[in-house]
């Protein structure tokens, strides 16, 4: 699915990651874990394509195709989906038309005529239900006002209705009470098939104790450090980082 | 520029010929075209004309009194119309009355003709009363008075309120000669009444037109007006509005605008609070492009207490246009507790786009609440890779931002035909298809 070989990228001159290599196959389900300013976020926003940084070595491939050439619509077209640690308010734009609007430009892009009303709805009637999801909020301006869980629930709303194969989830727990991280949790699991794959970033335990992976890895100074099972996240909750750097010196 | 100035001077003779000399409203028209003579068009010399010139279509050798040029089909012009609704309609085709064109009335109300008003005796207490007693004395609303001759006459009674929108509409057609038109309206809205108004310039001709429009309008006690100015012109078509409006106590009165084609558009928009318990409304969307300059030049005048004003203009600028916001709001000594809010943002697409913004505040009470805010930015690049990252290409996502951009004027607007009228205007204008009809 996934296959990023020693990716370089920096943004204004400052280099993030020095060396990256990942390999996430379908069905697999891929935690990354690290200090701050290690490049887990940096290395989200690359995958998806964000203009502000410079790739300057490595490939990173979508199913045997180089993508890191592509805007970041394309790279959306061909089923890479992020899920943002701070989702962009967008007043005027309803989440429905929000929605609504980018599954038709990703069919578009697909060659395929827009989805009719009555199956948009019936989607956005299961998805919604899936996430829990007042269908009152969906009229509402995309993350205006929205408090800290209903933009990530939000976020995993489109996500489902997007059906991407790889979907990048970056620190989708924060800010989420033990409630919201449960049903959050809840959808990502239901939503994982054979075909596509997660990559979940985040800082703490907690997320990976309902989204359970099948690799944990630690990122730091911009490249992998360590790879291990989900134990290894139990560790780093215990130990902290600190053994992981004494262990590279 | 002088050139035209002495060929309407001199036209004034030939006006009189048509219209009745010996009535105090043409003592009004003789006055005003003293004060023409002695003050001349505004140039860039004026404080407020500061940042638009007329120079470039001030020197047209404009046809003063074009006479109906081209026969026009409803079939033709029905587009320019909100016609999904019922209306009344006044309609001029080169500053002449279009009865074919109109749905006027004088069944409880009156939705007529200012020519009419001006010749019928028992329009007369009302034309002594109102006529000229709210528009100001500067360059170009003296020109217009002292043509005042065609137009808008309405006139709502007391408690009535007036079910159907009604649209002004100025057509110009004349395909050989360029055209100067000076539409006068009158608008009085009684106490406890209730009113709408859309109104639209529309040049179906490519050559040069200049409109120089002056609108009174009269709200009496606890009386509700709204107005929507659709500026979507062609762009050789020039428009200079000057609209002037009396508020008494417990008025609202609401002026929508939106500008989005002609060549040069001034807005002289003028409030003048008299009364208490006053609620006046300006708002605004500005997307231009090419060598488009539109002018917002607002005027509140809170003259005694316990009123509010809210102004919101918002503006997108492409390519080499300008735009000009000039907010004033005036608090005077006696005018405590007022609550003037004022908001003005703007988005340059261009590197080469120009907007001079100028709130100017003149507060002189002590207990009051002004606000004013003014940006000037691009588009949030952040919000744009939000939406690429959904699959929607650059180019929508730009347009989708500019229109949550200046959504926020859109949601006050009455009229839901109106507002979505609007809407499918921005989305032309943004060039992106939008779906916005789930």
């Amino acid at each position: 699915m996934l296959k990023i070989n020693n990716l370089h990228a920096s943004i204004e001159e400052k280099s993030i990651l020095k060396g990256l290599n990942l390999e996430v196959k379908a069905g697999e389900v891929h935690a990354i874990m690290g200090p701050n300013g290690a490049g887990k976020s940096t290395m989200a926003n690359v995958i998806a394509g964000k203009e502000e940084y410079e790739v300057t070595d490595g490939v990173i491939e979508l199913n045997g195709e180089d993508i890191s050439e592509l805007a970041p619509e394309e790279r959306a077209h061909n089923g890479v989906f992020l899920s943002f640690q701070y989702p962009v308010e967008i007043p005027g734009v309803s989440v429905t038309n929000f929605i609504k609007t980018a599954i038709n430009e990703t069919r578009k892009a697909k060659g395929l005529e827009d989805m009719p009303a009555k199956d948009m709805l019936k989607m956005i009637r299961e998805k919604s239900e899936l996430l829990e999801i007042d269908r009152k909020f969906l009229s509402r301006s995309l993350n205006e006002g929205f408090s800290g869980g209903e933009k990530k629930r939000n976020e995993i709303f489109q996500m489902a209705m997007l059906e991407p194969k790889l979907a990048i989830l970056d620190e989708t727990d924060s800010g989420l009470d033990i409630d919201a991280l449960r049903i959050v949790a809840n959808g990502v699991n239901k939503l994982k098939s054979k075909d596509n794959a997660v990559v979940v970033i985040t800082h703490y335990q907690r997320l990976l104790d309902y989204i359970v992976p099948d690799f944990v890895h630690v990122l730091h100074d911009g490249k992998i450090v360590k790879t291990g099972d989900a134990s290894l996240a139990l560790e780093l909750e215990a130990k902290g980082y600190d053994w992981i750097k004494k262990e590279l010196v | 520029m002088e050139l035209l100035k002495d060929k309407i001077l001199s036209s004034y003779v030939a006006f009189e010929n048509d219209i009745n000399i010996n009535s105090d409203v043409h003592d009004i028209r003789t006055e005003a075209l003293e004060n023409f003579e002695k003050l001349g068009f505004p140039t860039k010399k004026l404080e407020a004309w500061k940042y638009t010139s007329l120079n470039s279509i001030l020197k047209e050798d404009y046809s003063i009194f074009p006479n109906k040029c081209t026969a026009v089909e409803l079939a033709d012009v029905k587009k320019y119309f909100i016609h999904d609704i019922d209306t009344y309609k006044v309609v001029f085709i080169d500053g002449k009355y279009s009865p074919f064109l109109s749905e006027t009335t004088h069944d409880t109300i009156d939705v007529c003709l200012m020519s009419a008003a001006f010749a019928k005796p028992k329009y007369k207490p009302v034309i002594e009363k109102y006529f000229n007693k709210v528009a100001n004395q500067d360059n170009l609303t003296s020109l217009n008075t002292a043509f005042a001759k065609e137009g808008a006459y309405i006139h709502i009674p007391r408690n009535v309120e007036v079910e159907k929108p009604i649209q002004i509409i100025n057509f110009s057609t004349c395909a050989d000669i360029t055209t100067m038109v000076q539409p006068r309206n009158l608008i009085v809205v009684e106490e406890n009444a209730h009113v709408q108004i859309i109104e639209r310039h529309q040049s179906l001709t490519s050559n040069a037109v200049l409109s120089n429009v002056v609108t009174e309008i009269f709200v009496d006690k606890s009386a509700t007006v709204d107005v929507y100015k659709i500026q979507n012109d062609d762009i050789n078509a020039s428009l200079v509005d000057n609209t002037y409006i009396n508020q008494k106590s417990n008025s609202v009165a609401s002026v929508h605008t939106f500008s989005f084609g002609g060549n040069i558009t001034r807005n002289n928009l003028n409030f003048y609070q008299n009364g208490e318990h006053i609620d006046s409304i300006l708002k605004g969307v500005t997307i231009i492009e090419g060598k488009q300059h539109v002018d917002h030049h607002t005027l509140v005048d809170h003259i005694e207490p316990n009123c509010e004003s809210h102004q919101d203009y918002k503006g997108i600028y492409d390519e080499r246009s300008t735009g000009v916001f000039n907010g004033k709001v005036i608090v005077n000594k006696e005018a405590q507790k007022t609550n003037a809010y004022q908001q003005n943002n703007n988005v340059l697409v261009s590197d080469k786009a120009t907007i001079n913004a100028k709130p100017q505040l003149e507060i002189f009470a002590d207990d009051v609440k002004c606000s004013h805010g003014c940006t000037i930015g691009q588009l949030d690049d952040d919000a744009l890779f939000y939406m690429q990252q959904r699959g929607i290409p650059q180019k929508e996502g730009k347009g989708l931002l500019m229109f949550a951009f200046a959504n926020t004027v859109l949601e006050s607007v009455k009229i839901p035909e109106v507002k979505s009228r609007i809407t499918k205007l921005i989305a032309e204008k943004l060039n992106v298809n939008i779906g916005f009809d789930l």
